[in-house]
């Protein structure tokens, strides 16, 4: 199986897109490539951009891409879209605002389906970024599916957030201030030749100031961009960069980039130990019987939980 | 996690129709499939680069311009080129019935053509991704 990393490390895009498959379907040989390719990362520039559905997400990482491209900086993006609930199917349309650049060899575009993860991001967002980082693009655009107030997963994931917001949504902007207001390092205001813009503009101008200020000292900007004609889209590549540098200037990027590895370690953690309980509980009278006391409301579900961990979880001391 | 099929979807040449290529694609999805669309207006090109990045178990190709004879066979060459031959490639639209062996004998597994159900469709990519997945041992 390390002959599979190593052609990723190469930049084949025939295996790297294998071994992300792989990653999406749980399959073992995608944690040995994993184990050879995580040593090679750490280069790329993880971006991540969202913001609510209808916001112009794709078209803007569309025009994100092109400028980067004449910058000379190959681009991984990750365009996540969410599974249906009811089938676990999905339709991924994201490619079709980036057409133009399907057959530039500098640039890998992923479609993902949610598969029932919450957060606004697929299970398999991060260890693709490690993919794309260690196959050699210099940027990782990752663009999460249309988020409300509470899908900061995000914000973990990149070095640096892009929060893109829409003229018109100001009673949103309210609803967001708690949550994603708080992640962001960049702001856009996209669709910005729409009416109604200024208004935004000064709303989220008064957010930005009431927003507590972040302790590596940086100010997030705010941006007007209009995607499809790319206005702006050179200022927030340069913002972009200029994050970038303040991340490497303040030891930010290494803190960043040790924090990605600890949130993954943390993240594998927690889904192979209740994936092991589970399956060693999966079938035994004990889980059964509980099962059954608390639908019959004998026992509590707290009490439940706890008396199958006492079973099955052998105290270290 | 099982593996999930998922499909390339795309409009090769000039060709505007997407209603055909929509309903296919809700079809697929409602199916539990991971349905990628890539647009209208598609190269050999732009297909065999999206269906390798996407590392796609299927890739569906359509047109109802005529353009199939000069389009599909160049997908399949290119996707035999950079080695990710691996996929299903079925195709639909406008196809002459004397085209069709034609299709078949340059790499086309199946073609599907006008007033075909999309139940039949379903069928035909679950019972070959059960016959890969039992080959595999997944």
């Amino acid at each position: 199986m390390s002959d599979i990393a190593e052609r990723v490390l190469d930049g084949c895009q025939v295996s790297a897109a294998r071994v992300i498959r792989w990653l999406e379907d749980a399959e073992g040989r995608g944690v040995s490539a994993m184990k050879t390719l995580h040593r090679h990362s750490g280069r790329a520039h993880i971006i991540g951009i969202t913001g609510p559905p209808g916001a112009g997400k794709s078209t803007l990482v569309d025009a994100v891409i092109a400028e980067f491209r004449t910058r000379g900086l190959s681009v991984g993006v990750i365009a996540i879209d969410p599974s249906s609930p009811f089938s676990g199917g999905a339709i991924l349309g994201d490619r079709v605002r980036m057409q133009r650049h399907a057959t530039d060899p500098g640039v890998f575009i992923r479609s993902m389906a949610t598969r029932g993860q919450l957060g606004g991001l697929a299970r398999a967002t991060f260890e693709t970024s490690v993919v794309l980082d260690a196959m050699g693009q210099d940027v990782v655009v990752i663009e999460t599916v249309g988020v409300g107030q509470d899908e900061l997963d995000i914000a973990a994931l990149a070095h640096t957030t892009v929060v893109v917001n829409v003229p018109g949504f100001g009673d949103e902007i309210q609803a967001l201030k708690a949550g994603i207001l708080e992640v962001g390092e960049l702001f856009v205001l996209n669709k910005s030749d729409l009416q109604g813009a200024d208004q935004t503009e000064k709303q989220l101008i008064l957010m930005l100031h009431l927003r507590r200020q972040a302790e590596d000292g940086w100010e997030p900007p705010l941006l007007r961009t209009v995607g499809p004609t790319g206005e702006g889209v050179c200022e927030l590549v340069d913002a972009l960069a200029r994050h970038r540098a303040h991340l490497e200037a303040t030891d930010g990027l290494a803190r960043a980039v040790a924090d990605r590895s600890e949130h993954l370690f943390r993240e594998l953690l927690r889904e192979h130990a209740s994936e092991r309980l589970l399956s060693m509980a999966a079938s035994s009278a004990e889980l059964n019987g509980l099962v059954d006391a608390v639908r019959s409301r004998a026992l509590d579900p707290h009490t439940a939980a706890q008396r199958l961990l006492d079973t099955f979880v052998v105290a270290r001391e | 996690m099982a593996r999930r099929t998922r499909v390339l979807l795309a409009k090769l040449g000039l060709d505007a129709h997407t209603i055909g290529v929509t309903v296919v694609a809700q079809a697929l999805r409602d199916a539990g499939m991971e349905v990628i669309y890539s647009g209208l207006k598609q190269t050999a090109e732009m297909v065999a680069n999206a269906a390798i990045q996407e590392d796609v178990d299927v890739v569906g190709v359509s047109s109802l311009s005529a353009a199939h004879m000069h389009h599909f066979p160049k997908v399949i060459e290119i996707l035999r080129e950079r080695g990710a031959d691996d996929k299903l490639i079925i195709c639909g639209g406008v196809i002459p019935e004397e085209d069709v062996v034609t299709l078949q004998a340059a790499g086309v597994d199946r073609v599907f053509t006008m007033g075909t159900e999309t139940s039949a469709i379903i069928r035909y990519i679950e019972e070959r991704m059960a016959e890969r997945n039992a080959a595999d041992g997944a």
